[in-house]
This record gives structure tokens, C-alpha cells and sequence, in this order.
């Protein structure tokens, strides 16, 4: 294998539900510390795509390879267990639980012999509070705190930090800005350039270009389940970026197309 | 100077942690509830005979309220605990009574009962989308009539009564000084065992996880329908056992009567500060809440009031419990985001 293998790619993807087709001839890769951005307007299939990403759905057609070998996720376990980790906006965070038990739900930390075993609270609220650390977030230092008394940058960075120390390769984040302020969303995107550091493949769904262009390092914009342009950091400008989003007209367009209908109705 | 400083310090962070604990306002409501009884009933309600009397109801409802809880935390529903109640001991009484068979193989076909109808409640709920609350209604109703059904059947009458051996009477229905149920220790050990399962063993972190975001604690690996069978299970279990030891204590098993046991366990339990959506919860205010429920049930009695104003308390204490577990909560997650 070598160093330039996408860790994951998928080949001419199709996925049809029934008579509907949802997604056309996708082929993406995203290899080792790098960020693939996936733009596309509401509907455009981008949870589809990740769902046949992270193993929800299996494609209709074409292939998906993981090291260059190929794969087949018959469950979404199995995709997690080859490494690859699903966050979705607040996903994966209970905000009634403490930080240290949140972090290793499903994982827990345990002492003792044979049967009683003993969640060690202190080990999990010290490694949680550590790998959330070293990921930028130093307002954390209490491991028994609430999540729910977290912003939403804290809980998409710590549902972040638990992926990266489970072992995952491959980090999908479903619009993890999307509902964020601007110094949230400042924060996230420094977590995703400390995955990337880290040596993870990242793909960043959004529909927000700033947010993209911040971290990305290639970029792919979803139109009708097909991708209709794909493209390196710096071989586009924002307003392409963004009028490729709108379908293909210019945002101008778009605009005075707006301002003509509001013009019609006053008269 | 200076160590005095740090103490106040300290005690000041602890106090505001307590406030801050989910198990305080249950204790509140104890403290306050017990202050009221004990200065309307006197002497009597403060001893042996006011202790033993809202212990003993304490006992057999907080059995049941246990696994209710954690139920409840992992964000179901049990309200068939009022049918397995009266099932498990027509089956116990039926088996060592009619049938003649030793007390042992009795009480384990009553237990088993509890533990059958609690699989079907939980293969039900993780195999369906319909909720906890609707199921476990409609199981109740048939277990019910399937329990009247036999009764008739097999006995032709709506009781069967049985005449425990003395060990058999000594473990599970005696009643120490005359007075005081041998259930309490029963309860007492139910407790230190779901206190391990929550608070200590691992698989307490997948019940919260599980009442707090269902699809989130699937996909973190927990086995999520596995846990709820299991809790369906033991709260079967601890039904099951109540109605074992109703048939030791009172020599006689009856079809109906268990219904109480239906809103009084989910009040204990909402009392003791567990939120109705699920997600938090602990074991110490569940027993807090049954407590509470007891006293003011029995406390009636002895303050010489009008039964119909206890059950006026409790529904007051739990519109009061409704209300400040929805404010600890909000507290909790306010006080943890204003920390820096």
C-alpha cells in the first residue's frame, strides 16, 4: 500500500430506493490527513451519501474500496469496526451523563475481577478530559461535569475526540457547523484541522462554503445526487463555490430573479 | 487565616454541589413530609408500631419501584408489574397448595412466572416501535385474565390459599417482633444490587446512555435491546417476588389486587427524582421517593386524618417532584456551563 492510496474511495456509485434513483455515478477518495469537502444544497443527497458511507445503506452499483481492497458494509458496525466513525450534529453525546461517562458510553474503563466489575469513573473522566484537551479544548477540565452544560462546539469536539481515540481512520462529520455561532464553529473546524494533523481521512459535509473553505483540502459539490464539480483547494473562488451550490446559476442571477418577482408583486 | 478561608471555600463548593445532586430534593421532601407526620401522630407514628407500619409498605412497593427506575432511566415503561404481582402468587400457591409440590419448586415457578411475562414485554418493545406504555398496558390485561382464567379452571374459585413450611414462612414471610416484615432486608438487598448495576458496573453507563439518545447508544456498540430485555426482565423478577412473599406472609394467593402497585411504584420512583424522559436518575433518591410515598400512606392513619387527604399529598408531592426534577436538571446543566 502505498502512501497515496485513498484510505477510502468509492467507484461509480449508484443507489437507487425502489424506481427512485438518489445518487448517480459517485466516485470520491479521500486519503490520509486529508479533508474532502462535500457541498450541496438541502436534498442535493448528502445523507445519503453518508449513510452509504458509514454502512446504512449498501450501493445499488459500483464499488467502494478501503486501502485500495474492496469493501462491503452489510451493517453500519461493520463499517466502524474497519474504522471509519460517523459524527452527526450533538450525535453520540447524552447531555444528562458526565463527560468522563459520555466519552466512553459502550467502552467503559472497568477494575475489578471476574464478574463485579467496577466502571473506573476516575481512569475515564482523566483520559476524556485529556484527549479532549489535546484537541484545543481547554475549558474542559472536569471530567464529572454535565455535557449538557456544553456548548455545541464543546459536544461536537468531544463526539470528535472519542472518534479520533477509538481508532477511527476515516471521520465522516455530518454538518457539524451547521447549527453552530461563528466562534463555535471557529472551534470545530480547529478540531478537524487537529484530526487531519493527526493523519485522519476527513470528510466534511456542509452546505456552509466558508466553513469548507477553512479546512479543505479538495473539494466535490453534490447537485441532484450527482457531482457536478470537483476540485483542489485554490482552483475555485467562493462565489464559483457558491453559485456551483445554487445548480449552476450565478448567485446574481439568483438575486435579481428575487428581486423581480418582489418588484412584480408591488406593482 | 488562611485554612479557615479554604474551608469555607470548600464547604461552600460542596454545598452548591449537593444543591445540585438530583437525590436533594427528594430528601427535602422526606425530611419535610416525615416532620409533618411525625409531629401530627405522636409518640405512636415515631415507634416501633409507625415504623414498622410504613416500612412494610415501603418494602413490598420499593422492590418493585427499583427496577421500575431504572426502567424509567433507560426511558421505558413497566405497567405490567400490576398483573405479575397477583400471576406469581396464584402460580406459587397453586403449585404448593393445590398441586401439593415442595415450597422450593413453588416459589421458582413464580419467580419464572415474573421472569416469562418480563421477556415478552421487552421482546415486544425492542421488536415493535409501539411504546413501553402502551405494551406493557396490554400485557397487563392479559395476564391478568390469563391468571383469572386458570384460577377458575383449575380451582373454580378466585383464591387458593397455602400454608407455608416454617423455614419457607421465615425467610419470606415472618414478621420480625411482630411487627416489622422480613421483605424490608429483602428490600434492603434489591437495592444494594441495583446500586452495584447503576452506579458501579458498566452496564449502568449503558442504561443512562440508553435513556438519553437510543440511536446514539446503538451506535456506540452498546446492545441496546439486549439491556432493555434484561430490565424488562428483573422488573418481572421483582414483581414476581413481591407476589411470592404476599403468599408466604398471608397464607393466600388472590387474582386481583396488585393493581396498586401500578402508579404507586412509578410515584416512588418520580418522587425519588427520575426524570419521566428518561436519561438520569439514582438509586438513593428511588428509595428516598418510596420512602416518602410510605410515610405519607401510612402517616395518614396515625395523624387521624381523612384518608382522602393523603391521597391529596401525593398527588401534590408528585406535581412538586414533576416540577423540581425539571429544575435541578435545568440547574445542574446551567451551573456546569457557567464554571470556567
Amino acid at each position: 500500500m502505498s502512501e497515496n492510496t485513498p484510505v477510502l474511495e468509492m467507484r461509480h456509485v449508484d443507489k437507487s430506493f425502489g424506481p427512485i434513483d438518489v445518487l448517480h455515478g459517485i466516485s470520491l477518495k479521500v486519503r490520509k490527513g486529508e479533508v474532502l469537502c462535500l457541498l450541496g444544497d438541502n436534498g442535493a443527497g448528502k445523507s445519503t451519501l453518508i449513510k452509504t458511507l458509514s454502512g446504512v445503506h449498501q450501493p445499488t452499483r459500483g464499488e467502494m474500496l478501503m486501502d485500495g481492497t474492496p469493501v462491503n458494509f452489510a451493517r453500519p458496525k461493520d463499517a466502524q469496526e474497519m474504522g471509519i466513525a460517523t459524527v452527526h450534529q450533538f450525535g453520540g453525546t447524552y447531555p444528562l451523563m458526565s463527560i468522563g461517562r459520555n466519552f466512553f458510553a459502550g467502552h467503559e474503563p472497568t477494575k475489578g475481577f471476574g464478574p463485579f466489575k467496577v466502571f473506573d469513573r476516575q481512569r475515564a473522566n482523566r483520559i476524556a478530559v485529556d484527549e479532549v484537551q489535546k484537541m484545543g479544548i481547554t475549558r474542559i477540565t472536569d471530567g464529572d461535569r454535565l455535557v449538557g452544560g456544553l456548548s455545541g462546539g464543546e459536544r461536537q469536539s468531544l463526539a470528535i475526540a472519542r472518534a479520533v481515540y477509538f481508532g477511527a481512520r476515516v471521520l465522516i462529520l455530518d454538518e457539524p457547523t451547521a447549527a453552530l455561532g461563528v466562534k463555535q464553529a471557529a472551534h470545530v473546524l480547529r478540531i478537524v484541522n487537529e484530526a487531519k494533523r493527526r493523519g485522519l481521512a476527513v470528510i466534511f459535509i456542509t452546505h456552509q462554503v466558508m466553513h469548507a473553505m477553512a479546512v479543505g483540502d479538495h473539494f466535490a459539490v453534490l447537485i441532484r445526487g450527482a457531482i457536478a464539480a470537483d476540485f483542489r483547494k485554490g482552483e475555485k473562488s467562493r462565489e464559483e463555490i457558491a453559485d456551483l451550490m445554487a445548480g449552476g446559476e450565478s448567485m446574481a442571477d439568483l438575486e435579481a430573479n428575487i428581486d423581480g418577482q418582489l418588484e412584480a408583486q408591488d406593482a | 487565616m488562611n485554612p479557615s478561608q479554604t474551608q469555607t471555600g470548600a464547604r461552600r463548593l460542596s454545598l452548591g454541589a449537593l444543591a445540585r445532586r438530583p437525590e436533594t430534593g427528594s430528601l427535602i421532601g422526606f425530611v419535610v413530609v416525615f416532620a409533618f407526620f411525625a409531629a401530627l401522630g405522636g409518640p405512636v407514628f415515631m415507634g416501633a408500631p409507625g415504623w414498622s407500619s410504613w416500612l412494610n409498605i415501603a418494602a413490598e412497593v420499593g422492590i418493585i419501584a427499583l427496577p421500575v427506575g431504572l426502567l424509567m432511566i433507560s426511558g421505558e415503561f413497566d405497567i405490567s408489574v400490576g398483573s405479575t404481582v397477583p400471576a406469581a402468587s396464584m402460580m406459587t400457591a397453586m403449585l404448593a397448595g393445590h398441586y401439593d409440590l415442595p415450597a422450593s419448586v413453588a416459589i421458582i415457578g413464580g419467580l419464572t412466572t415474573g421472569l416469562a411475562i418480563g421477556f415478552v414485554n421487552g421482546l415486544l418493545v425492542t421488536r415493535t416501535s409501539i411504546p413501553s406504555l402502551i405494551i406493557t398496558i396490554g400485557v397487563m390485561f392479559a395476564v391478568m385474565g390469563l391468571t383469572l382464567g386458570f384460577a377458575v379452571m383449575i380451582k373454580g374459585s378466585t383464591s387458593v390459599s397455602y400454608v407455608p413450611d416454617p423455614t419457607t414462612k421465615f425467610l419470606l414471610g415472618q414478621f420480625i417482633n411482630n411487627m416489622f416484615s422480613v421483605t424490608i432486608l429483602w428490600w434492603l438487598g434489591f437495592a444494594a444490587i441495583f446500586f452495584y448495576v447503576l452506579h458501579v458496573s458498566p452496564l449502568g453507563n449503558w442504561i443512562l446512555a440508553l435513556g438519553g439518545d437510543r440511536e446514539s447508544a446503538r451506535n456506540a456498540g452498546i446492545p441496546i435491546d439486549k439491556v432493555t430485555i434484561g430490565l424488562f426482565m428483573a422488573s418481572g423478577f421483582c414483581a414476581a417476588f413481591v407476589g411470592v412473599a404476599q403468599v408466604m406472609t398471608y397464607q393466600q394467593a388472590q387474582v386481583a389486587g396488585g393493581q396498586a402497585f401500578i402508579f404507586n411504584s412509578i410515584m416512588c420512583v418520580v418522587i425519588g427524582g427520575v426524570l419521566l424522559t428518561g436519561g438520569a436518575g439514582s438509586i438513593l433518591g428511588i428509595l428516598l421517593g418510596t420512602m416518602t410515598f410510605a410515610v405519607v400512606n401510612q402517616g395518614v392513619f396515625f395523624a387521624a386524618l381523612d384518608p382522602n387527604v393523603g391521597s391529596i399529598i401525593v398527588g401534590a408531592l408528585l406535581l412538586a417532584a414533576v416540577l423540581s426534577n425539571d429544575t435541578f436538571r435545568a440547574l445542574a446543566m446551567s451551573a456546569a456551563a457557567k464554571k470556567t
